[in-house]
């Protein structure tokens, strides 16, 4: 058998993602329980624990959404069994509702909650985050930095979490959780099989008296701080009273080691590292303060340890001395966007006035001059086969055979991607898990307003569960005017193909009860159509006939399993090749339907002899162009 | 090259080609040799037909940061050339030792016309101006006559090996294939990846 995450032999070293050296510590600190609702960049720790399930003897789950992945984990905690959560920082504003009641309740066996913020929002539709949370629940927070501290810490959470009776908030961000490096492995602990639920004191389980609660919480903070103060996981390398001092957490550290180095300036400018950024380490930070004069913090996202340092000092100024702050409010670290190396050495070296040139002027002159003529964009955009451009392309159909100017209300999946040219810019808006559905409940209600236009709400398989089913009922009983457009590909194909409770598997591959959208929707006392996306013609007069059937709720289901997912395990359908004498490219009249309009990434442009051609190195074979082109030059023949 | 500490490798190419997996199965072969290795990845629009790229640091001494500094890189290994030309433009260097495959991916803009992608004699070119010593391989063209065009990447992976410029040796891939894959699928691996190393001295 393959070694994974389970059975690695303690004393090892590993080559592990962040993510799994998280998956690995709570190992180690003996969880018992796992969920989470898929997310980038965090999908990988419940993923990883959930194919080691068996070994490590642990229950693992893919839960609805992440309020209920963090309820669910909660009880265990209550009933005495360590358990761990994770999300992506927009899973962490779905949970706040029951995190915040959670907080001042207190916890039982450790629970951690992992959250992993996505700077440059690389795999998101936003830029996030998560760790004011901490501060307004009065919540411990711990960031780690290296790979081995991924580990370590979340080992270390456990702890933490059970010293304090509180969830203890764990903070990845992309190029921590999502990158790899060497760790060394220790022992696993087994989980707690003698589970209980008992309430020891009246109201031990509620939020319950609310004042009395939250001074508790305020208490926990207290101990946390001390705690903190001779935390293994908080360091300082530098001299005894630098020019510069560089505060940093997280992904930041190496960046600051980096540009430290490349400066040269590694003798007159030191750097603290923290761990533990909420509470913060008081008296080891005015220690530190009170050796320097310059401060720069270098951190993911938002000035959240800048700040902090800066109402720290507010609080005893004598103490510290004079101070000048740089970092995001001072323009030397961006406010948006990811940070790297290049950005913070072009810090450092604006704060000392040390001229840097990081790249030969000559080499870089004559690469942009080589290379810029050439080196176009790709743009992200639905990949060859997949069903979701083919229903866009329906919808984009129906809707013009319509003639009302009606839209699309977009959600959160690989469909959101209809936002852009691979899906026809047919998707208007984009903002959270469910809200294509939420809002078209509101379009829905405009006509006496005058509002005349056809709305269709597209979402997901794994949408519709997660957030969509609320929306959906209400806007059924206000009886909103809309179709309700489900792309089922059969997995949440965004974050990784993770099953869900449409596909009749759960997270450790056991058979599940799949449930069905269809029937879920009639139940509801709703028009529900089902239509094959690959089948443009009957796609598109349903959506029409759909849209046109108006006062009140209608559902049109699009069902096709993911490309990707079925390239796995089947060969393609047809074989396809371009008919090159009835191609006749530009004289044709249709603008180059395929290349220009269709977009698939399998049709590119025989510039030679001006006639459009099948790359078989990236086409799938799903034989829907042959459809599109109006020449019948695009053939297809079963594979 | 193998000496220099850290070694700063980027591997490239377009999402769907594997360029992840790569950069894992040179980790995990450094790892168990006993270096340090770091990876950090563009990923999201991994297997969407973006641009993709993964940093691998190796070092002897201790870990580094999972991202590469501007005009840092000493090997990229590209999986497709635009992207190599892309690579070189931000992290190279007059120093910077390139391994290409020939075979395009064109871009949407190339293929509906309003963009020009370069002729194999320009991308020849320009990676012979930008780099130390440059190679391209015909990693697709290899994988097309095995059978599976995926499996470019492990051709291109050991060619990279092959030119004697990472600190460990065919073995340490092989052993690390064999561990990863099941049956099925290491036998057509290992004879690509063997035909990888061949192709250096086919080149040189």
């Amino acid at each position: 058998m393959m070694a994974n995450v389970a059975t690695f032999e303690s004393g090892t070293t590993q080559l592990l993602m962040g993510n799994e050296g998280i998956a690995r510590g709570a190992l180690e600190a003996g969880i018992g329980f796992a969920s989470a609702y898929p997310g980038n960049p965090s999908s990988e720790i419940i993923g990883t624990l959930a194919e080691v399930a068996k070994d490590a003897g642990i229950y693992v789950e893919w839960s609805v959404n992440e309020k209920v992945a963090l309820e669910a984990a909660t009880a265990a905690s209550f009933a005495g069994v360590r358990s761990i959560v994770a999300m992506k920082q927009n899973g962490l504003n779905v949970v706040l509702d029951f995190l915040m009641g959670l907080a001042m309740t207190g916890t039982n066996a450790g629970l951690v909650l992992v959250t992993c913020d996505d700077p440059g929002a690389l795999s998101s539709t936003e830029e996030e985050d998560s760790r004011p949370v901490a501060k307004w629940a009065c919540l411990p927070l711990l960031e780690p930095a290296t790979f081995q501290e991924e580990k370590d810490m979340t080992t270390w959470a456990f702890e933490l979490s059970e010293k304090l009776k509180t969830i203890c908030l764990l903070r990845g961000v992309t190029r921590t959780s999502h990158a790899r490096g060497d760790v060394r492995i220790g022992e696993r602990l087994p989980p707690n099989r003698d589970a209980k639920f008992e309430a020891v004191v009246p109201l031990q389980y509620t939020s319950l008296p609310p004042s009395l609660k939250h001074g508790l919480a305020h208490q926990k903070m207290d101990r946390a701080r001390e705690i903190f103060e001779d935390s293994p996981f908080n360091w300082y390398e530098g001299p005894e009273e630098p020019d510069l001092l560089i505060v940093t957490c997280g992904s930041g550290w190496f960046y600051s080691l980096e540009a430290v180095k490349a400066l040269d300036v590694e003798g007159t400018v030191g750097i603290l590292k923290l761990g533990t950024t909420w509470p913060l380490p008081e008296k080891l930070i005015r220690q530190h303060l009170n050796r320097t004069e310059k401060v720069l913090v270098v951190e993911e996202i938002d000035p959240f340890l800048e700040s902090s340092l800066k109402e720290l000092v507010g609080e005893d100024p004598a103490a510290v001395g004079p101070i000048t702050f740089f970092g995001k409010r001072s323009g030397h670290i961006p406010l948006a966007g990811e940070i790297n190396p290049d950005i913070v050495t072009s810090a450092i070296s604006r704060i000392l006035e040390k001229a840097y040139v990081p790249v030969d002027a000559d080499y870089a002159q004559k690469a942009l001059g080589l290379t810029s003529f050439f080196t176009h964009p790709r743009m992200v955009g639905f990949c060859a086969g997949c069903p979701h451009r083919a229903t866009f392309w329906s919808v984009k159909n129906a809707l013009k055979l319509d003639g009302r100017g009606g839209f699309v209300t977009g959600d959160i999946g690989c469909y959101t991607m209809a936002l852009g040219p691979t899906g026809f810019w047919q998707l208007k808006t984009a903002q959270a898990m469910g809200s294509a559905t939420g809002m078209a409940c509101g379009f829905g209600k405009l006509s006496e307003f005058g509002f005349q236009q056809p709305v269709v709400a597209a979402c997901g398989d794994s949408t519709f569960f997660h957030a969509t089913i609320p929306a959906l009922i209400s806007g059924i009983y206000n009886r909103a005017n809309f179709t309700l457009l489900v792309l089922d590909n059969s997995a949440t194909a965004m974050t990784g193909f993770q099953p869900h409770p449409g596909t009749g598997a759960t997270a450790t591959g056991e058979v599940a009860t799949a449930i069905d959208i269809a029937t879920v929707c009639r139940a509801l006392g709703v028009r529900v159509e089902i239509t094959d996306p690959f089948d443009l013609k009957v796609s598109t007069e349903k959506l029409l006939d759909l849209i046109q059937d108006e006062g009140g709720v209608r559902v049109l289901i699009s069902r096709r399993e993911c490309a990707l997912v079925r390239g796995r395990r089947e060969k393609p359908a047809y074989r396809m090749h371009v008919d090159a004498e009835r191609c006749i490219g530009e004289n044709c009249g249709c603008g180059r339907m395929c290349t220009r309009v269709f977009q698939c990434p399998g049709l590119i442009w025989d510039v030679a002899n001006g006639v459009a051609k099948i790359d078989e190195v990236i086409c799938a074979g799903c034989g829907v162009c042959t459809d599109i082109c109006p020449g019948g030059a695009i053939i297809r023949e079963a594979g | 090259m193998k000496d220099k500490d850290p070694l700063n490798i980027i591997i490239t190419g377009v999402g769907g080609q594997g360029n992840v997996l790569m950069s894992q199965l040179a980790g995990k072969a450094l790892v168990r040799s006993g270096y340090h290795a770091t990876i950090g990845e563009t990923y999201g629009a991994s297997q969407r037909g973006g641009a993709v790229m993964s940093h691998l640091r190796v070092s002897r001494e201790k870990q580094y940061g999972p991202l590469i500094a501007q005009g840092q890189a000493d090997i990229v290994l590209g999986l497709e050339p635009l992207e190599t030309m892309r690579v070189l433009a931000q992290y190279g260097n007059p120093e910077v030792v390139v391994i290409s495959n020939s075979r395009p991916i064109f871009p949407p803009v190339v293929s509906s016309g309003e963009g020009q992608y370069p002729t194999p004699e320009q991308i020849g070119s320009v990676l012979q101006q930008l780099s130390k010593k440059a190679w391209l391989v015909n990693a697709t063209d290899i994988a097309l006559e095995m059978g599976a065009p995926i499996l470019a990447n492990i051709v291109m992976m050991g060619t990279l090996v092959g030119t004697g410029l990472l600190p460990v040796g065919p073995e340490a891939f092989e052993t690390e294939l064999a561990e990863s894959l099941s049956r099925e699928r290491l036998d057509a691996n290992i004879k690509a990846f063997r035909r990888g190393l061949a192709e250096v001295s086919a080149l040189t």
